[in-house]
């Protein structure tokens, strides 16, 4: 049975209604962000009980720095803008367009990685480790999460990168940058929330 | 007994163990090859994405952990029958306490859900596999490892032995130096991975790939059951995810997050570790639900009452469970206001159970009752349940529970729940579907044996548990004195688990028996069921449906069977066409395989094992991304000869 | 294309090559957006993170208000990535993915607000 023969008769067999696993897909990264977001919520909990406890250690109101974690935030918030726009490209079947944009979105992903290992080795400098106390303990596993997040983002988005390069754009090619699209605007969320109770509460 | 070597020493059990492991191991090995199974092995079990062989490994791992862990019970029991017993010291009985816990839930119950998802659900909504059949095996090769990576701390590096929830500051490296801990938190995370997997694999599967016609609310309650469940378990499994990664955290690259210096702060951890140890059990529990639902509308013959309320209790079960964690510790000082909410909110739970209980009696009144296992499982369950459910609302009162925290009243209740409610409702369903899955039914003259010494032996266990609670004794004590007055009721409490292992044993024999000669199920409906999954042959084939069904209602098989009875004309079916199958792979095999490397250096603290471990996970991830002929289709021909084999015209 | 296995079966390789290129035509389940939505998106996103830092680095407000507007403006920018670079709103009913998303916000809040509800007795012990 040759495959365009098999499609012919997609509308009229309710088997074929299941081999659309895209959606299916879609809906299951969909759920697994959900449950990503738990995950953070955890940290986020964690954090926020053991805030206060900084058992004589520096405090991130001394170490933190200001121009240091705008400029990732706005690194990653235009990361996010660019994913989107690697999406419109898609739309408009560019395969150059979106690649293109995917790269964009990658090196700024890579900046911000860049950007926040600078500031961890910094603050370990200044005697703030995972192990100081309580309180860095949780900064660390927290921003440091997000940061793995992203780092696995970059390898995915460069293994979607050559895939697309091979393949142009399917049906599957499609749905795997759709699905890391949210991946990668799930991060900046969390971010978003990152710079709001870790950062701009450490400083005030 | 000496945990700090590699291999433990010391201890003549211990010894035992790596005997029966070794013969065990090395007969394995040597049938394989004798016999030329290791192709066969590969190919029809280590690299198979279909669910129903996928629910066969874990019914088969979870009985053997069921073993294990009813060890672990008859070892604590022979130690506390009477006072000042010298058969295990503290330590030992502090692994075994913990062991036993932890392979209770985490390795029996969770796999033998999982087992009775993957059998039944797809063949009960009319798919032909689940939404993500790749994600299904890693799941389970992820539990396999898991659960092999914690039972291999008993032989290698010692059991943890900080209790089945591993509270710090016990469970830290200033109290638990040894490696244990690591075997107990890597061990779960990889398990629980595969269980995050499974519940978002469920619940695609149900909310999408249903049967055409069959709406949510004409589809059967134990696959409601499922749904509620993975609901459960997808919100709740971060969080185990995220306090056990903390908790290795602090032990492996020294933070603070529940140390007692450095700002640490125990408590934190006993509040996430309940905030999924409370759902937890609800995840466990619903299924068994499900199941009654479908065995008490079966064997009475009888429309299941009140099914809207059914399907609601579950939904609010699921939900409210996740606002009840406090009650497991009303004692750790949170303070009244606290304490009164999560009090009444425990109380509040039990209302839509007790709905459910109403309307399983309500089903069973007037209904013509077939007093097959899987009822008499069931009847079982609802003195046992109502019971332990009842002093779970004593227990939920916080003031007084002051009292009855940690001892043997505790102890008690959740046994006779976990019993009671989950492992005479899992017994129920795999006496259930276990015609559908290997087509042959077990043995009911064993089986009857088997049930009379579970459930006397489970009375004659637990009840007077309560009673020592009521006396004063605490749970986890390894030994207690001539003075207490202990002494009658543990020596009874002791008598009522060998009976229960008894039990157990005519299982293991009924297994075997029927194996050769059990009933065969040739017209594929032992029972005279009700729903979709008794409408195929005993064993399935492959691909379950030659056609998918089409639903118009509740109770879609019974249904057709009535409107047959009627003489009602079948509509004209369709022609058959190719079907669209998942292909085979080895990769969650490996997958897991690399995870264990990876948990194994992680607990010895051998960096570059545990890298080396991770880097194959990548790779694992990166191949299967660059796979893209992953499916392949069965022609009708062979269609039509597989069904031919099972009697089936098409 | 159908290829011969070889037990002798057909195989039908999918997702890649000629197959996939059959589904070209625009596939329903997609969700693109347009170029307008994702500027507006990005210049909303970037008015609510400037804001905010500027309210913290002038002490514009008392401790207490100020945590709860900067948190505010937090969740107002989530909704708008959730809106304008998610798609939200596209997507086949029934919307599981939504109705998760807004079961999972509940559990969120219940996580973060509970722990620090229950642990807050540990200013007395501190």
């Amino acid at each position: 049975m040759s495959g365009a023969n098999a499609h012919a008769q997609a509308a009229h067999h309710p088997e074929h209604a299941h081999h659309d696993q895209e959606p299916l897909k879609i809906l299951g990264f969909w759920i697994f962000l959900v449950t990503d977001c738990l995950l953070f919520a955890t940290l986020f909990a964690t954090y926020s009980v053991l805030r206060t406890h900084t058992a004589g250690g520096p405090l991130p109101s001394e170490l933190f720095d200001v121009p240091g974690f705008v400029a990732e935030t706005f690194i990653l918030l235009t990361s996010s803008f660019t994913s989107g726009l690697a999406t419109l490209a898609m739309g408009q079947r560019s395969v150059r367009g979106l690649i293109g944009w995917l790269a964009v979105t990658a090196a700024l992903g890579a900046a911000f990685v860049g950007l926040e290992v600078n500031e961890f080795v910094h603050l370990a400098g200044e005697g703030a480790t995972i192990a100081t106390n309580a309180y860095w303990s949780a900064f660390f596993t927290l921003v440091g999460t997000h940061g793995m997040h992203v780092s696995f983002g970059l390898i995915w988005m460069i293994a979607l990168m050559a895939q697309i390069g091979r393949r142009g754009i399917t049906n599957v090619t499609r749905r795997k940058v759709t699905v890391i699209g949210l991946y990668w605007h799930f991060l900046d969320v969390v971010w978003i929330f990152l710079f709001t109770v870790v950062y701009l509460l450490g400083v005030m | 007994m000496d945990t700090s070597h590699f291999f433990v020493t010391g201890d003549p059990l211990i010894y035992g163990a790596d005997v029966a492991i070794v013969i065990t191991s090395v007969a394995i090995v040597f049938a394989l090859t004798y016999f030329k199974k290791w192709g066969w092995l590969w190919r029809e079990w280590i690299t198979t994405v279909d669910h129903k062989k996928i629910g066969i490994m874990y019914l088969i791992a979870s009985l053997l952990m069921l073993f294990r862990g009813g060890v672990d019970a008859l070892l604590m029991r022979a130690q506390l029958a009477l006072p000042n017993m010298k058969f295990l010291q503290a330590e030992h009985y502090n692994e075994i306490f913990t062991t036993h816990g932890t392979i209770m839930i985490l390795f029996m119950a969770m796999p033998m859900m999982f087992a009775l998802f993957n059998m039944v659900v797809p063949l009960q909504i009319g798919a032909r596999d689940v939404a993500y059949p790749f994600l299904n095996a890693v799941s389970f090769w992820l539990f396999f490892v898991g659960a092999m990576l914690f039972n291999l701390s008993f032989v290698i590096g010692g059991s943890p032995d900080a209790g089945w929830l591993s509270y710090p500051p016990l469970s830290e490296l200033s109290h638990s130096p040894g490696v244990g801990e690591n075997f107990y938190i890597w061990g779960i995370q990889i398990s629980g991975i595969g269980s995050l997997a499974t519940g978002i694999n469920f619940l695609v599967t149900i909310l999408k790939m249903r049967a055409p016609g069959m709406k949510l609310m004409q589809m059967p309650l134990f696959s409601w059951s499922v749904l509620a469940s993975c609901i459960t378990i997808i919100f709740a499994f971060p969080i185990l995810t995220v306090t056990l990664a903390l908790l290795f955290v602090d032990r492996f690259f020294g933070a603070h997050f529940f140390t007692m210096l450095d700002g640490g702060n125990p408590m934190m951890y006993v509040n996430l570790i309940w905030m999924w140890g409370h759902p937890e059990v609800y995840i466990v529990v619903l299924p068994a639900f499900g199941i009654y639902s479908e065995v008490v509308s079966t064997f009475a013959k009888k429309k299941i009452f009140g099914y809207k309320s059914m399907v609601f209790s579950m939904m609010i079960i699921s939900v409210l469970s996740f606002f009840t964690w406090a009650h497991h510790f009303f004692t750790m000082g949170a303070g009244a206001d606290v304490n009164a909410f999560f009090a009444i909110s425990t109380m509040a739970i039990g209302i839509p159970t007790g709905v459910k209980v109403f309307n399983w009696l309500f089903t069973l009144f007037r209904g013509r009752i077939t007093l097959s296992q899987p009822m008499l499982w069931t009847l079982a369950f609802v003195p046992c349940f109502a019971v332990g459910g009842a002093t779970g609302v004593m227990l939920a009162v916080a003031p007084a529970d002051y009292q009855y925290h940690n001892s043997y009243f505790l102890i008690a209740h959740f046994h006779q729940v976990l019993i009671g409610g989950v492992v005479f409702g899992y017994l129920a369903g795999i006496y259930y579907w276990w015609p559908k899955l290997f087509g042959f039914k077990l043995n009911e003259r064993l089986g009857r044996w088997a049930f009379w010494l579970w459930n006397i032996g489970f009375y004659v266990c637990f009840m007077p548990q309560y009673a020592l609670g009521f006396m004063g004794m605490t749970r986890r004590v390894y030994t207690y004195g001539w003075d207490m007055g202990w002494a009658p009721y543990n020596i009874v409490s002791s008598i009522g688990a060998v009976l229960m292992g008894a039990g157990f044993l005519f299982q293991v024999a009924q297994i075997v028996y029927s194996f050769k000669n059990g009933e065969k199920d040739t017209t594929g409906d032992p029972w005279n069921g009700r729903t979709l999954e008794w409408s195929i042959p005993s064993p399935p084939p492959v691909y379950n449906f030659a056609r998918i069904p089409e639903v118009t209602s509740a109770d879609a098989w019974w249904k057709r069977k009535q409107d047959r009875l009627a003489g009602k004309p079948e509509p004209e079916p369709a022609p058959l066409a190719p079907i669209h199958m998942p292909k085979n792979s080895g990769i969650p095999f490996i997958f897991a395989c690399f995870w264990f490397v990876a948990g194994f250096g992680f607990v010895f603290h051998w960096v570059w094992m545990a890298v080396a471990g991770l880097v194959g996970v990548g790779v694992c991830l990166l191949v299967r991304s660059f796979q893209y002929d992953t499916d392949y289709y069965i022609p009708v021909d062979e269609i039509k000869r597989t069904e031919a084999r099972s009697g089936r015209a098409v | 294309m159908a290829q011969p296995n070889a037990k002798g079966g057909i195989r039908v390789v999918h997702g890649g090559g000629g197959h996939g290129e059959a589904h070209e035509s625009h596939d329903p389940h997609e969700s693109h957006g347009s170029l307008k939505a994702y500027v507006i998106g990005f210049i909303l996103s970037i008015v609510l993170t400037i804001i905010p830092i500027a309210l913290v680095l002038n002490h514009a407000l008392e401790r207490k208000p100020l945590i709860a507007v900067i948190v505010g403006f937090a969740v107002v920018q989530f909704l708008v990535q959730l809106f304008f670079f998610m798609h939200i709103r596209e997507g086949e009913k029934p919307r599981f993915n939504a109705m998760a998303l807004v079961l999972g916000m509940v559990i969120t809040l219940t996580i973060v607000a509970g722990s620090m509800w229950i642990m807050s007795f540990n200013s007395v012990v501190q």
